[in-house]
């Protein structure tokens, strides 16, 4: 599908500058590409000969909420599932572009298995696998090489306590989790992600499966949780953005359209498709 | 700011609709004639199924019963006590290393072909395909093979280890389409669940999926086992009709290379002779009896499998 790039307005000007104003410009991005916890630069990703992502580049700021708002299909999820090579599972899926971690390649100095313990996922359906409480959250920390009962014993309560779901499940652990809720089962997710101890956490649409009730719950929590993770989510709800988020990047048929502080982006968005999806003109 | 909602002529649609006047209609099936025709039929058909398995039970059950003597137990078997307990030992042999070939192979080919070949690749479709095929081989083109290949080019001999190669061969399809049935059915969420904690493929399958088929391959595995237990053709080819246990006792590891009569083999063997009908019977009863215990073991040894998990 040959897509016409829309370059954001401020690129225009580029050309006209002084060339070695301009590399400056480039070091000094790549500065502050590198200096995030997170980030990608000029990614391009192909699903077979469909160009989902076009020259996408962003940063995650450290413990902060960056959150990926747009229309469906726009390849929020995509990204999401670039930055933790989630993507190499699908058939005839190719990235072109950097994925950054830490300032560090990570498709290319680290191994994916390493990569998705240090960038956790949530998913948008509640995933428990058919086991107990306690095995879910310890799958992790299984796979990573923790065997003794007592460190697991520790890992699942604290994991359970940070997803603020402790109390509600510390009597039936033994129990299977699919006889939990759907929002239960959703920050039972949460705390499994978080037993491997992971730096980034990306939530793809978290909360799009469940109550009102659980999602605030669910909000609440990425509130707590950002204090010592950097949390990347995408969310279909713009209020649910302006609530939990710092920093917002908004995509549009594959084109980051526009990011910077989420309050800025809602309130005096720089570019006219912003404004225009905010203002709920894109339904 | 505006926020989009929901549009309200939707809204009016969705709630009026039931309340409009000719609602009534829609809960008339069951009483159209069709739909109680199509009850009568479901029933007739239940009670059909029904008639049929206690037909054969009580037919077998009366029959065998009073032949049932503890003559047929008997260690070793005469022409006179034509014992079945030889053939009952073999039985399990018979059944216990055909699915120790095959379960391994076709659990495992299963795990290839779902976990790591490229999904809906020509490969995977053509194993596919061929293993559908041989499922509908008749058996005793499997026992023509056993006998070409096992018995005779390999000399092996009418032996406990051609036969079970024999039946192994056969039930492979049948393990390898169920097993990759029960993966398939796997949600992926549970794959992708497991890779986001940064699990390797390898434990993912052992860890996350395996456990989860495992109902539905027990299912093939019980599947097997009956055709195994039941199988006559392509034994009496390949493991012939010498109705004493193989001496592991004395000859260990070559007693597989002796021939063993199973209890189908033992049942045919009876009925064909013309002189034992009524212990044709009790071996029946004792065969279906068997066929029963070895499936409510099975079923119980999953379940527990699945609890320890
Ligand atoms: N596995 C895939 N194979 C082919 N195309 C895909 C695949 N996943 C997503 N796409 C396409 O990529 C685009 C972006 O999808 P996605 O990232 O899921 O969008 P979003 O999460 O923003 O709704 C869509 O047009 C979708 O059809
Ligand atoms: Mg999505």
């Amino acid at each position: 599908m040959p897509v016409e790039k829309t370059r954001p307005v401020s690129f225009a000007c580029v050309e006209e500058r002084d060339p070695q104003l301009d590399r400056d410009a480039v070091f000094e991005a790549n500065d502050s590409l590198a200096a995030a916890k997170m980030a990608v630069r000029s990614l391009d990703l192909y699903y077979k000969d469909f160009h989902a992502l076009h020259d996408v580049t962003l940063e995650f700021p450290e413990k902060q909420v960056t959150a990926l708002i747009g229309p469906s299909g726009c390849g929020k999820s995509t990204l999401l599932k670039t930055l933790n090579r989630m993507n190499d599972l699908v058939e005839g899926c190719r990235v072109e572009g950097d994925v950054l971690l830490d300032g560090a390649d990570a498709y290319r100095t680290l191994d994916p298995c390493v990569l998705r313990r240090r960038v956790g996922m949530v998913f948008q359906q509640p995933n428990p696998f058919p086991m107990s409480v306690y095995d879910n959250v310890a799958y992790g920390p299984r796979t990573h090489g923790v065997k003794r009962r007592a460190e697991l014993d520790e890992i699942v309560e604290e994991s359970l306590r940070r997803a603020a779901i402790w109390d509600e499940l510390k009597d039936r652990l033994k129990k299977s989790a699919l006889g939990l809720s759907g929002g239960q089962q959703q920050r039972l997710c949460i705390a499994r992600a978080l037993a491997v101890n992971p730096e980034v956490l990306l939530m793809d649409e978290a909360t799009s499966a469940l109550d009102p009730i659980s999602t605030a719950k669910i909000e609440e929590l990425v509130g707590e949780i950002k204090r010592d993770y950097t949390v990347i989510m995408v969310t279909h709800n713009m209020l649910q953005a302006l609530r939990v988020s710092d920093k917002t990047a908004f995509f549009l048929l594959g084109d980051m359209v526009e990011a910077g502080p989420t309050e800025e982006l809602f309130t005096t968005p720089k570019d006219q498709r912003t404004a225009d999806y905010v203002e709920g003109r894109f339904g | 700011m505006t926020w989009y909602v929901s549009n309200p002529a939707t809204l009016r649609k969705v709630t009026l609709g039931p309340a409009s006047d000719d609602s009534g209609r829609f809960e008339a099936p069951a009483h159209t004639t069709s739909a109680l025709a199509l009850r009568g039929l479901v029933y007739v058909a239940a009670f059909v199924v029904m008639m049929a398995f206690l037909l054969i039970m009580g037919y077998v059950l009366a029959n065998g019963l009073p032949a049932l003597t503890p003559d047929l137990f008997a260690w070793e078997y005469t022409s006179a006590n034509v014992s079945l307990m030889p053939a009952l030992v073999n039985t399990l042999l018979m059944a216990f290393l055909s699915l120790l070939l095959a379960v391994p192979i076709g659990v495992g080919a299963a795990i290839y072909l779902v976990e790591y070949a490229k999904r809906g690749s020509r490969f995977v479709a053509l194993v596919r395909m061929t293993a559908e095929t041989l499922q509908g081989i008749p058996s005793i083109i499997y026992g023509l093979f056993g006998l070409l290949f096992f018995v005779s080019m390999l000399h092996w001999g009418l032996s406990l280890l051609s036969g079970a190669c024999t039946l192994a061969i056969m039930v492979l399809p049948i393990v390898m389409r169920t097993s990759e049935e029960a993966l398939l059915a796997v949600p992926d969420s549970y794959r992708q669940g497991s890779f986001g904690l940064g699990a390797g493929r390898l434990r993912t399958v052992l860890r996350c999926v395996l456990p989860s088929a495992l109902p539905g391959i027990t299912g093939g595995v019980i599947l097997s086992l009956g055709r195994c237990v039941g199988e006559v053709a392509a034994l009496i080819f390949t493991a012939g009709s010498i109705a004493a246990i193989p001496d592991f006792a004395g000859q260990g590891i070559f007693a597989l290379f002796d021939s063993a009569r199973t209890l189908a083999v033992h049942m045919y063997v009876l009925a064909s002779e013309g002189f034992h009908i009524q212990e044709a019977y009790a071996t029946a009863l004792v065969l279906l009896v068997l066929v029963a215990l070895l499936n409510a073991g099975a079923s119980a040894l999953t379940k527990r499998l699945r609890k320890d998990n």
